[in-house]
């Protein structure tokens, strides 16, 4: 038995391995005073300066921000209404509409999203399209978070309080919204992330317009590598890690809650 | 309670015969299932399609292979330590994906360590260096990267559930360690590998981000395919065609994964 589970370590210990190391070799290479990301050649935050310098990169920075925090707020308060619905009223159609744009290629998705803006809406591809495109994904995340959250709560709380008089309002404000608070929380967090890192679906909604920040960093992969790349990616990286991290403090059923 | 489910895209299907060219080219109006001919006359469009299959098909069999034994070691381990391993596989997942897919072409670029210790050795046995960046194997590596955590999880998921008792009866019953595993352990997981799969396989097969800046000329898969059209030559019909046949593809794998993926009874 004992045998079998060192077997287990090595391996798993390996597939960890596997996991971070690529992010690491990043972050170490970002103080690199080198232009190829090859051989260590001495530490520098020279790339970080130059990141500050570089005026695309921050407008970048600043539009997916507000696209983030926009996106990020209604895709919660949507998907939380979308969670409680389908915790609510168990018709099979909701759960689909819902989960579905979590679940296809992304592709797919930017695709179609590219055509109803185009063929349907008449938008104009821009930050608008890019809020609207990033809360349709982010709605099902929330949704899928806050939905697992209310599963798991008793239901006699709430017949209790109706038996006590409580109006349905009051019921919701007072009783359930505080105990999903955590889930909110955790989605909206998640939200974030998504949308600040999200490329596919930006890619194709984005139109010609403003620059932003994971279609920046695939410009600079593409056209001229040098280690800001690995700057912007750390940082980036501690950003999302902070993120993540608060998420799961509130909310740790959500790293089950993965999928559906 | 107000359930609100507008914002969902809309369906894309309408435009695949109908000749509409946005863009500076004029096309015909009216319906035709001329692009549909389109791609079925060139065979290279239904290579690519198989070829798209096959990276996600090793892929998903890759990601089992790594997943299986991390998961199985979460879900013995002690319960204080299972949400801090759990942490550290979502954590990696925390980073911007082009990050994770750049990381890779570090370590697979021409001047790193690992293509000098590998070319370094081929070159001890007398063959010609490799390139280990723009390739299908690399590739592979990026699919499997940045995928991996999704089988992770929902396999975890289901192996957290088995019974210990089962195990403990077949030992009593003289089963060895493999027996045990293969009788009892492995089936009981399909459900959960298939969730897994499901999560792999159908994200891999639209990716197109990753053949983009890790594979070379001859690795495109039908995410790029669809891309260029959309994004490049603007044969909107053409990408619309496409892009039907992959939702076609993931609505009937998604089918036949949660066929396989619904929980059996066990033993």
């Amino acid at each position: 038995m004992l045998h079998r589970q060192t077997a287990l370590w090595i391996v798993s210990i390996l597939v960890y391995a596997f996991l971070y190391i690529p992010l690491i070799i990043v972050v170490v290479f970002s103080f690199n005073d080198s232009k190829l990301n090859a051989e260590w050649a001495g530490f520098t935050l020279h790339w970080y300066k130059a990141l500050l310098n570089n005026h695309e990169m921050l407008l970048a920075a600043r539009n997916s921000l507000i696209i983030a925090i926009s996106a990020s707020f209604l895709a919660t308060t949507l998907g939380t209404m979308a969670g409680l619905a389908i915790h609510r009223y168990k018709l099979k159609v909701l759960p689909i509409l819902a989960f579905t744009p979590v679940a296809m290629p992304e592709v797919l998705l930017g695709v179609s999203l590219l055509l109803f803006f185009l063929q349907v809406l008449n938008l104009t591809l821009g930050m608008l399209s890019i809020i609207i495109a990033h809360t349709t994904f982010c709605i099902g995340f929330v949704a899928i978070i806050v939905r697992a959250r209310l599963q798991g709560m008793d239901e006699s709380i709430f017949e209790a309080a109706r038996d006590l008089g409580a109006t349905p309002w009051q019921t919701f404000h007072q009783i359930t919204l505080p105990l999903i608070r955590p889930a909110i929380i955790a989605g909206a967090l998640m939200s974030f992330t998504l949308s600040i890192d999200d490329f596919v679906i930006t890619f194709f909604t984005k139109g010609v317009g403003e620059p932003i920040l994971p279609i920046q960093i695939y410009t600079m992969i593409k056209v001229a590598v040098t280690p800001e790349v690995n700057a912007i990616s750390t940082l980036l990286m501690l950003l999302t890690l902070t993120l993540i991290i608060i998420a799961t403090r509130f909310d740790t059923s959500m790293l089950r809650g993965e999928s559906k | 309670m107000v359930f609100t489910s507008f914002r969902l895209p809309g369906e894309f299907g309408g435009l695949a015969p109908i000749n509409i060219l946005p863009g500076e080219v004029a096309g015909d109006s009216g319906l035709t299932t001329e692009t549909y001919q389109f791609f079925f006359s060139d065979f290279i469009y239904i290579e690519i399609f198989l070829k798209s299959f096959a990276v996600a098909t090793f892929t998903t069999l890759i990601c089992i292979a790594m997943a299986y034994p991390l998961a199985l070691l979460i879900a013995r381990s002690r319960k204080k330590f299972r949400n801090l391993m759990i942490m550290l596989v979502v954590l990696p997942f925390a980073s911007n994906f082009l990050v994770r897919i750049y990381a890779w072409m570090i370590i697979l670029g021409p001047e790193s360590g690992l293509s000098h210790f590998i070319n370094g050795i081929l070159a001890f046995f007398g063959i010609a260096p490799v390139t280990l960046l723009f390739s299908p194997f690399a590739v592979l590596i990026g699919m499997v990267y940045v995928h991996l955590p999704f089988m992770i999880l929902p396999l975890y998921t289901n192996l957290e559930k088995h019974d210990p008792i089962l195990l403990d009866a077949a030992q009593d019953l003289g089963a060895n360690s493999w027996q045990r595993f293969w009788y009892i352990t492995w089936p009981q997981s399909l459900p959960g590998i298939f969730s897994g799969s499901a999560l792999v396989f159908i994200p891999v097969l639209g990716m197109f981000a990753i053949p983009d800046i890790l594979g070379g000329t001859g690795d495109i898969m039908i995410g790029n395919l669809i891309k260029d059209q959309f994004l490049g030559t603007r044969d909107w019909p053409f990408g619309s065609t496409l892009s039907i046949m992959l939702t076609l593809a993931v609505l009937g794998t998604a089918g036949l994964f949660s066929r396989f993926a619904r929980t059996r009874n066990p033993v």
